[in-house]
C-alpha cells in the first residue's frame, strides 16, 4: 500500500499565522500533540483501506484465523482473479470484468458529452446574457441538489418508451441530464471570471460566436475542463442508484456487479474476493485522484460552497 | 458630414438615463477627448460608437455611413481597452493579426502588416512572447498595435493609461500623441484625468451626468470655462471661488470690493436681475502677491519646485494662489493677495452658467 | 426611436442553449410534476393513473415502515451532520497550524470521497462483521468478552451506518472549512495577537464567527446528502436486519421496485423533494441574490 502519495494541494493562501511557525530548537509538546493527533487520525482514514487490501491478498482460511489487521502471510492474488473473472454476482458467474467495461462504455461518452454542454452553457451564461438567462441558471441550478429519487419512476418509462431502458444509452442519457447542471455550474462560475472585455476586443476584430469560443474560450479553459472531467468521471463511476434503476442485463455498472457479488446470499461467503471486488471498482476513481488531487479539490469547493 | 458624427444620442437603462441627448461632431483626423468624473456616461458612449451598445434613440455616423445599429465589425473601427484585452493564449503577432486573420486576409499580408506595426511601435522583439510576459507598458503598445494593424477609419481609446504609473504614464502618453501626429487617424479618447485630456486633444467634450457640459479646444475650455462644473473640473489645482452679490455698480463680498470691468459688469446687468448672486471665479496663478490687496494669513505652503502653491485664509474664504519660483514665506505670515479683473470668470450663481 | 432599424438581440447564444436547458428543465421539472401525479394515483405494480388524492400520502403516513425510515433519517441526519462538521471543522484546523506534511495529511483526509459509497458499505461492512471483523480483533488482544455485533443489532445497526458515512464525508467538509480559513484575512489575526488575545480566544471569538457563511453552506451540502443516503445503506446494511437501518431514499426504492407500490414510492419520493427544497430553495435564493 502506497503511503507515499502526496499530490500537490493548493489552497486560497497561506497558512493561518495563528500558531508562530516552529522554532528550530525542538519541539514543544504542543507540537507533539498536534501530530499525534493528527497522526491517530490518518490512521482512522488509511485502516479501512489497509484492510481492504490485506484482506484481498489472504486466502480465506488465513482470514478466519487471523484478524482484521494481521499481515498477509503468504499473499495470493486468488481473490482477485476470482472477483475479476469468475465471483458469482447473482446467476452470472463471470466476475466483474463485464461489469468494468459496462462502466467505461458508459463513463466516457456521458462524461464528454456533460462537460462539453456545460461549457457551451456557462459560456452563454456569462459571456452572452440575454433576458431570462439568469432566472433559466437559478432553475437549472436546483437540479444539482434534487433528489434522484423524485425522477426514477417517470424516467424509467421514458426511457421504455424510447426504448433504450436497457442500454447503456439509457444510462448515457441519463447521468448527461443529471450532470447538466452542475458541469455547467462550474464552468459558469470560471468563465464569469474571464475578462469581458476578451469578448468584446474580439467581437470587434469581427469574431463570431463560435470563434470567439473555440480560438479565445476554450484555450483559456484547461484548469475548469480538468476539475470538471475529473468530477464527473468520479460521480458518475461511482453512481449505484442509477446504475441500479435503469440498467438492463447487460448494461449494469460495476457498482452494482460489486453490490451484488458482496450481497450473494446463496454461496459461502469470501470476503477477500468481496475485498478485491471492492478495490477494483474502487481503483479507476483512486487512481484519478491519487494523480490530480488537486484538482479534484479544487472542483468540490467550487462546486459546493458557491452555490 | 464629419469623420463622426454623433446626433441625439440617447441611452437609458429602465429608469436610468445615462445619456441624455449627445451631440458631437469631429472632422477627418481630429483627437476628441470624453472626460468626466465616474457615471457621467463617457464610457457607455464609446461602446455605442464601437458598437458594443446601441442607443435607446439617435444616430451615429461615420462618414457619410449611418452605423447606429451596424455590428461592431463592418464599422472599421478598432479600440484600445483599459485593460487591454489581449487574447492570453496568443502571442504578440498572433494578437496583432488576430482581426486580420478573422476578415481572411491571407497570410503572406498578415506577416507583412505585423512586422510594419510592431516596427513602428517598436516591439518588433517581442512577437514571440505571451501577453503575461510583458511588461504594462510592452502591453499597451501591442494593444495599440492589434489597433493599428486593422487601419481603420477610427480609433477608440477606453482610458488606456489608467492601469500605468505615473511615470510610465507620461512616456505613453506622449507616445499616442506621436502616433497620432504621424497616422493622423481619426481618435475618440475615453479619460477621467484632466491633464491627459488638456494634452492630448484637438478637441474636448467635458461630460457629466449624460449631458455635454462644454465642447471645445483645450484654450477654449481653460480660458471660457461654460459653466461653474467645467472651470472646476479642468485646471489644478481648482478654480477659486466667491460668493458674491450684486452692488449697483460692482460686486461685492464678505465686505470686500470685487474688480469688474466694464465688459463684465455689463454681462451681470444683462443676466441678473435684482439681487441675484454672482459666482465670482479666478483660477490660482491669476492671484499674485502685492503689496495692496486682500489681506489673509497663510494656511499652507506647497512648494512643487518650480512653482508654489500657496493657502491663504481670506475674508473671502480660503483662496489657493499659485506663484513661481520660491517666495520663501511661512505658515501664519500675513499676505495680501491681488489679481485683475480681466481674469475673473462670472458665472450665475442659481444655473451656475458663464456670464462673463 | 426607430423601432424598425433596432437589431433583436443574438438568437445563435439562444439558439446553442436552449436544447439543453429545455431537455434538462423537462428531466428534472417535468419528471418531478410525473412523479408528483403518480404520488396522488393509484399506481401499485405498473404506472394507473386514475387519481385518488392524497391517498397515497396517507397510506405513507400510516405506514410504520416509512416512520422507521423517518426516524432514522432524523438520527442519521443528526448524527451525520453533527459528527462531518465537528470532525472536519476539527481537522481544518489542525491542518491550518503550519504543518510540514499537511499535502499528505489532506490527501489521506480526502480520499474516501473518491470512492463510491458502495466501496465505502462493501468495506465496512467486512469490518463490521460480527464474527470475524472488529469484535475479532478486539478479542484477539485479549478482551475476551468484547461483544460488537452493533451491524446485525437493530436498535444499533444506524450507528454503523453512521460511523462509515462520517468517514466518507469528513474529509470534504474539512476541505471546504479549510478554504474558508485560508480565505480569512491575515491582518484581523495579526490585530487580535496584538492585542493580546490567546490562541484559542483568537479561534473562538473571531475566527469561527467569520467562518459563519461556510457552516451555512457546509451544513446545507451535507445536509443534501445526508437526505439523499442510498447508497451507503444498500451496501452496508441492505437496509436491515429487517428494515432496522432503513431510510427514506431506500424505502422509496423497495416500495417502487420490489414491492409494486409505485404509487406509494411516488409520495415518498415527493417528501423527499419536498424536505430537501425547504432547505436548498432558500439557500439558493439567498446566495444568487447575494451575488447579483
Amino acid at each position: 500500500m502506497s503511503a507515499a502519495m502526496s499530490p500537490e494541494m493548493t489552497s486560497s493562501s497561506s497558512p493561518s499565522a495563528v500558531v508562530p511557525a516552529r522554532r528550530p530548537g525542538g519541539l514543544s509538546w504542543q507540537r507533539v500533540l498536534l501530530l499525534l493527533v493528527l497522526l491517530g487520525f490518518a490512521a482512522f482514514f488509511l485502516t479501512p483501506l489497509y484492510v481492504m487490501v490485506s484482506t484481498s491478498f489472504k486466502t480465506m482460511d488465513e482470514v478466519r484465523n487471523g484478524t482484521l489487521l494481521s499481515i498477509p502471510m503468504s499473499p495470493s492474488f486468488e481473490a482477485w482473479s476470482k472477483a475479476w473473472s469468475s465471483a458469482c454476482t447473482g446467476t452470472d458467474c463471470g466476475g466483474l470484468k463485464p461489469f468494468f467495461m459496462n462502466s467505461v462504455y458508459m463513463v466516457v461518452p456521458a462524461v464528454l458529452i456533460s462537460t462539453a454542454l456545460g461549457a457551451l452553457n456557462g459560456y452563454v451564461l456569462t459571456k452572452w446574457r440575454f433576458r431570462g438567462s439568469e432566472v433559466m441558471f437559478a432553475f437549472l441550478l436546483f437540479g444539482v441538489f434534487m433528489p434522484m429519487q423524485v425522477v426514477l419512476l417517470p424516467m424509467s418509462q421514458v426511457l421504455g418508451k424510447l426504448g433504450i431502458a436497457s442500454s447503456v444509452w439509457g444510462l448515457i442519457l441519463v447521468h448527461v441530464l443529471a450532470g447538466m447542471p452542475s458541469t455547467t455550474l462550474f464552468f459558469r462560475n470560471y468563465y464569469a471570471g474571464l475578462p469581458d472585455e476578451l469578448v468584446k476586443a474580439a467581437t470587434l476584430d469581427g469574431a463570431s460566436f463560435w470563434q470567439i469560443f473555440w480560438r479565445i474560450v476554450v484555450p483559456l479553459s484547461t484548469p475548469i475542463l480538468v476539475v470538471t472531467l475529473i468530477w464527473q468521471f468520479t460521480s458518475i463511476w461511482n453512481d449505484f442508484l442509477y446504475g441500479v434503476v435503469f440498467s438492463g442485463a447487460d448494461s449494469k455498472p460495476i457498482t452494482v456487479g460489486l453490490n451484488n457479488l458482496a450481497n450473494t446470499t446463496s454461496t459461502v461467503k469470501e470476503y477477500n474476493v468481496d475485498m478485491a471486488a471492492a478495490l477494483i471498482a474502487a481503483l479507476p476513481t483512486l487512481v484519478v485522484y491519487v494523480v490530480a488531487g488537486k484538482y479534484f479539490v479544487r472542483g468540490l469547493t467550487a462546486g459546493a460552497v458557491k452555490g | 458630414m464629419g469623420a463622426l458624427t454623433i446626433s441625439q444620442v440617447r441611452k437609458s437603462y429602465g429608469a436610468a438615463d445615462i445619456l441624455k441627448g449627445i451631440d458631437l461632431s469631429i472632422d477627418a483626423g481630429e483627437f476628441l477627448i470624453l472626460v468626466g468624473p465616474s457615471g457621467c456616461g463617457k464610457s457607455t458612449l464609446l461602446a455605442m460608437i464601437a458598437g458594443l451598445e446601441h442607443p435607446t434613440s439617435g444616430a451615429i455616423h461615420i462618414g457619410d455611413r449611418d452605423v447606429t445599429y451596424l455590428p461592431s465589425k463592418d464599422r472599421d473601427i478598432a479600440m484600445v481597452f483599459q485593460s487591454y484585452a489581449l487574447y492570453p493564449n496568443m502571442n504578440v503577432a498572433q494578437n496583432i493579426a488576430f482581426g486580420l486573420e478573422m476578415r481572411k486576409v491571407p497570410k503572406a499580408q498578415r506577416d507583412e502588416t505585423v512586422q510594419r506595426v510592431s516596427k513602428m511601435l517598436q516591439i518588433s522583439h517581442l512577437l514571440d512572447r505571451k501577453p503575461g510576459q510583458l511588461s504594462g507598458g510592452q502591453r499597451q503598445r501591442v494593444a495599440m498595435g492589434r489597433a493599428l494593424a486593422r487601419d481603420p477609419k477610427l480609433f477608440l481609446f477606453d482610458e488606456p493609461l489608467s492601469n500605468l504609473d505615473a511615470k510610465l504614464r507620461i512616456e505613453m502618453r506622449a507616445e499616442i500623441k506621436l502616433l497620432h501626429q504621424r497616422t493622423r487617424t481619426t481618435t475618440v479618447y475615453v479619460t477621467h484625468d484632466q491633464v491627459e485630456a488638456m494634452t492630448l486633444g484637438d478637441r474636448i467634450a467635458v461630460m457629466r451626468d449624460g449631458v455635454v457640459q462644454q465642447f471645445g479646444t483645450p484654450e477654449e475650455i481653460y480660458t471660457r470655462p461654460a459653466n461653474r462644473f467645467v472651470a472646476e473640473f479642468i485646471g489644478s489645482p481648482t478654480m477659486n471661488f466667491v460668493t458674491a452679490e450684486r452692488l449697483s455698480e460692482g460686486l461685492r463680498a464678505q465686505g470686500v470690493t470685487l474688480p469688474v470691468n466694464a465688459e463684465q459688469q455689463a454681462s451681470i446687468n444683462a443676466a441678473i436681475s435684482g439681487n441675484g448672486g454672482c459666482l465670482y471665479g479666478l483660477r490660482p496663478e491669476h492671484i499674485r502677491l502685492a503689496d495692496d490687496g486682500v489681506p489673509g494669513q497663510l494656511v499652507m505652503i506647497e512648494p512643487t519646485g518650480p512653482e508654489t502653491y500657496l493657502l491663504v485664509d481670506t475674508p473671502l474664504g480660503q483662496m489657493t494662489s499659485r506663484v513661481a519660483g520660491n517666495p520663501h514665506l511661512h505658515v501664519g505670515d500675513t499676505v495680501r493677495l491681488q489679481w485683475a479683473a480681466e481674469s475673473a470668470h462670472l458665472f450665475d450663481a442659481g444655473n451656475e452658467k458663464r456670464l462673463a | 426611436m426607430s423601432a424598425s432599424r433596432a437589431p433583436r438581440s443574438p438568437w445563435l447564444p439562444k439558439l446553442v442553449v436552449a436544447p439543453t436547458f429545455l431537455l434538462s428543465f423537462l428531466f428534472i421539472y417535468g419528471l418531478m410534476a410525473w412523479n408528483g401525479y403518480l404520488s396522488l394515483s393509484a399506481s401499485r405494480l405498473l404506472p394507473n393513473y386514475e387519481f385518488v388524492g392524497l391517498d397515497q400520502y396517507r397510506a405513507l403516513f400510516d405506514n410504520e415502515r416509512w416512520w422507521v425510515a423517518l426516524t432514522n433519517l432524523g438520527i442519521f441526519g443528526g448524527l451525520f451532520i453533527g459528527g462531518t462538521t465537528a470532525l472536519g471543522l476539527l481537522l481544518a484546523i489542525l491542518l491550518d497550524q503550519k504543518i510540514r506534511a499537511e499535502g499528505a495529511l489532506r490527501t489521506i483526509y480526502l480520499y474516501p470521497m473518491a470512492l463510491s459509497f458502495i466501496v465505502t458499505g462493501t468495506a465496512w461492512k467486512w469490518i463490521l462483521n460480527p464474527g470475524l471483523g472488529i469484535e475479532h480483533l478486539v478479542q484477539s488482544w485479549g478482551f475476551e468478552n468484547f461483544r460488537f455485533d452493533w451491524l446485525v443489532d437493530p436498535d444499533h445497526a444506524l450507528y454503523c451506518v453512521v460511523l462509515a458515512g462520517i468517514w466518507q464525508s469528513s474529509g470534504f467538509v474539512m476541505a471546504l472549512f479549510l478554504a474558508g480559513l485560508r480565505g480569512i484575512d491575515d491582518s484581523i489575526i495579526k490585530a487580535a495577537q496584538v492585542d493580546g488575545a490567546s490562541l484559542a480566544r483568537v479561534y473562538l471569538r473571531i475566527i469561527i464567527p467569520t467562518l459563519r457563511p461556510v457552516f451555512f453552506s457546509t451544513i446545507m451540502v451535507v445536509a443534501h446528502i445526508a437526505i439523499k443516503s442510498f447508497d451507503l445503506v444498500i451496501a452496508l446494511t441492505a437496509g436491515g436486519p429487517g428494515y432496522a437501518t432503513d431510510l427514506p431514499a431506500t424505502f422509496m426504492y423497495t416500495m417502487a421496485f420490489s414491492r409494486g407500490q409505485i404509487g406509494l414510492g411516488a409520495a415518498s419520493a415527493t417528501m423527499m423533494l419536498a424536505t430537501i427544497a425547504a432547505i436548498v430553495v432558500p439557500y439558493l435564493y439567498s446566495e444568487l441574490r447575494s451575488k447579483s
